[in-house]
């Protein structure tokens, strides 16, 4: 009897069975504006992120395509994993997702689809590659309107990607085939002259992409060191001149060159043993922007020179590192190339 | 006519699941975004004045947009804003130069449509990157008072 009491007074309240004691339930409205709104748009309308209120796609994907695509997000596509969120909280979400949009989705069931991968395969260059690319991988940037034009409502999604994958049933991708979707440039192929047993023919070379994900870019990030750093054999000034040397040399605008504690102390007081080189080359930053606005956080590019204890050393972030945190692998190919260009600079200054 | 086997479904399963661990999803926390439902000027000041109130000194504001209209790109308002602790950064880069790179702070804070946007990277990265036990509750400041900030964004109208 003392044991079931004991049982009883640790597990009850635990669970939240204790009369009168209540656990708030996760507020989806609040949730969505702390994760979602930024990209979504406050009323799911898009942004970077597909616009969730689009009446033809909420009535085309099943609570559980939404649920795990915001547990798992698109490696790669922007979209992260929302891996310290709750699945209370998650569901939560979803459901806030659906008072964008009035009624309830289709239901889809989770029966696999049958059909010739091979005829689909030809089918979807005929079909789908336009948009979609050749090998399923999407289109290319970041999605509606980011402080920037783009040219489509929507970004293709990228079909190859394992995260729609693991996220879309053969039914969802079916029906989207089959209705299209309103509002975007996604055509009903029902309408546009194929049968249904293309369409299942088209979902199962679709699915044949689970069988060799891409993985374009991928990399062991956590062995990259996050700062390029060189010894310089010159004195403070003579480096400073060269880092401002190497970078004009390789195209790149000079934008100043200021003390790392100027603007945070007096006027006079900076600390004149560390420098900064901020210079930029414009159709490199424009073209980035483009592909991922937010990678202008780590914008202008920037080059400090330091003096500690007599030697001189020369520091930058390191792009290749930072890439992952963007979760873009379009970006992570002009981050790889920005390093490159750090190092050339550095290299060039200290040589 | 090709059907899905059971032994099929349980490789693509498990490719799939492959795919997910080896591509190691880029988690959401790791960026520190926000929507600000001011306009681009409004939530400019917003932000300079939520900063301030951490006790915070924005050293620079970096205006993006002004240098690519100049080179007759298009693009919105877009600034980045630096912000820092003036002695903190002192002594963490007289401590810690390999942190140099990294400071001071900075949020990126740029226009669509009505709305602004803020990006930051999470100073919690900066744990990763930089081993030094004693760096990490000043990383865990800053992410707090960065989230306090976001949240006044957020909620400012």
């Amino acid at each position: 009897m003392r044991l079931y009491t004991l049982i009883g007074i640790l597990i009850v309240p635990a669970l939240g069975l204790v009369p009168g004691a209540s656990v708030a339930a996760p507020n989806g409205a609040q949730l969505f504006a702390r994760n979602c709104a930024v990209c979504h748009g406050a009323d799911g309308n898009g942004g970077v992120g597909v616009p969730l209120a689009l009446p033809s796609f909420q009535s085309s994907v099943p609570d559980s395509y939404l649920f795990k695509t915001i547990r798992h997000g698109r490696p790669g596509r922007v979209m992260p994993a929302f891996t310290q969120l709750s699945d209370a909280q998650i569901h939560a979400i979803v459901e806030y997702i659906r008072t964008f949009a009035p009624g309830k989705p289709r239901h889809l069931s989770d029966k696999p689809v049958k059909g010739d991968p091979q005829h689909g395969k030809q089918l979807f260059a005929e079909h789908c590659a336009k948009c979609h690319g050749a090998r399923g991988q999407g289109g290319e940037g970041t999605g509606v309107t980011f402080s920037r034009p783009r040219n489509l409502p929507i970004m293709p999604p990228a079909l190859n990607n394992p995260g729609f994958l693991g996220a879309a049933t053969d039914q969802m991708i079916k029906a989207t085939l089959m209705n299209g979707r309103k509002g975007t440039p996604m055509v009903s192929f029902l309408k546009q002259g194929l049968s249904e047993q293309d369409i299942d023919d088209l979902v199962a070379y679709i699915r044949s992409f689970q069988e060799h994900p891409l993985h374009p870019g991928q990399k062991d990030f956590k062995t990259i060191k996050p700062t390029i750093v060189y010894d310089s054999p010159y004195d403070l000034k003579t480096t400073v001149e060269n880092v401002k040397r190497a970078a004009i040399g390789r195209n790149f605008k000079l934008i100043r060159v200021q003390y790392l504690d100027q603007g945070l102390v007096p006027a006079g007081k900076e600390n004149t043993h560390r420098v900064i080189v901020y210079f930029c080359n414009f159709n490199f930053l424009n073209q980035a922007l483009a592909i991922d606005p937010r990678v202008g956080l780590f914008l202008p590019c920037r080059v400090t020179v330091v003096e500690h204890h007599g030697k001189v050393k020369v520091y930058a972030i390191n792009p290749e590192r930072l890439s992952h945190l963007f979760n873009n692998y379009e970006l992570n190919k002009l981050c790889d190339q920005m390093h490159d260009t750090y190092r050339d600079i550095l290299e060039e200054a200290t040589l | 006519m090709r059907t899905a086997r059971p032994f099929t479904v349980c490789l693509w399963a498990l490719s799939l699941a492959a795919g997910l661990w080896v591509s190691g999803p880029a988690r959401a926390d790791q960026l520190l975004m926000a929507r600000s439902m001011q306009a681009f000027p409004e939530a400019m000041l917003a932000l300079q004045e939520s900063l301030t109130h951490h006790g915070y000194t924005v050293s620079r504001v970096q205006r993006v947009d002004i240098g690519l209209k100049k080179m007759g790109f298009k693009t919105d308002k877009y600034r980045v804003v630096f912000f820092g602790k003036p002695k903190q950064v002192d002594e963490l880069a007289s401590r810690y130069p390999d942190l140099i790179p990294y400071l001071p702070l900075k949020i990126a804070i740029f226009a669509e449509g009505d709305n602004a946007l803020l990006v930051t990277s999470s100073p919690l990265q900066l744990a990763s990157f930089f081993h030094h036990p004693e760096l990490k509750p000043v990383f865990e400041q800053w992410n707090h008072d960065i989230q306090a900030v976001l949240d006044d964004l957020r909620t400012s109208d």
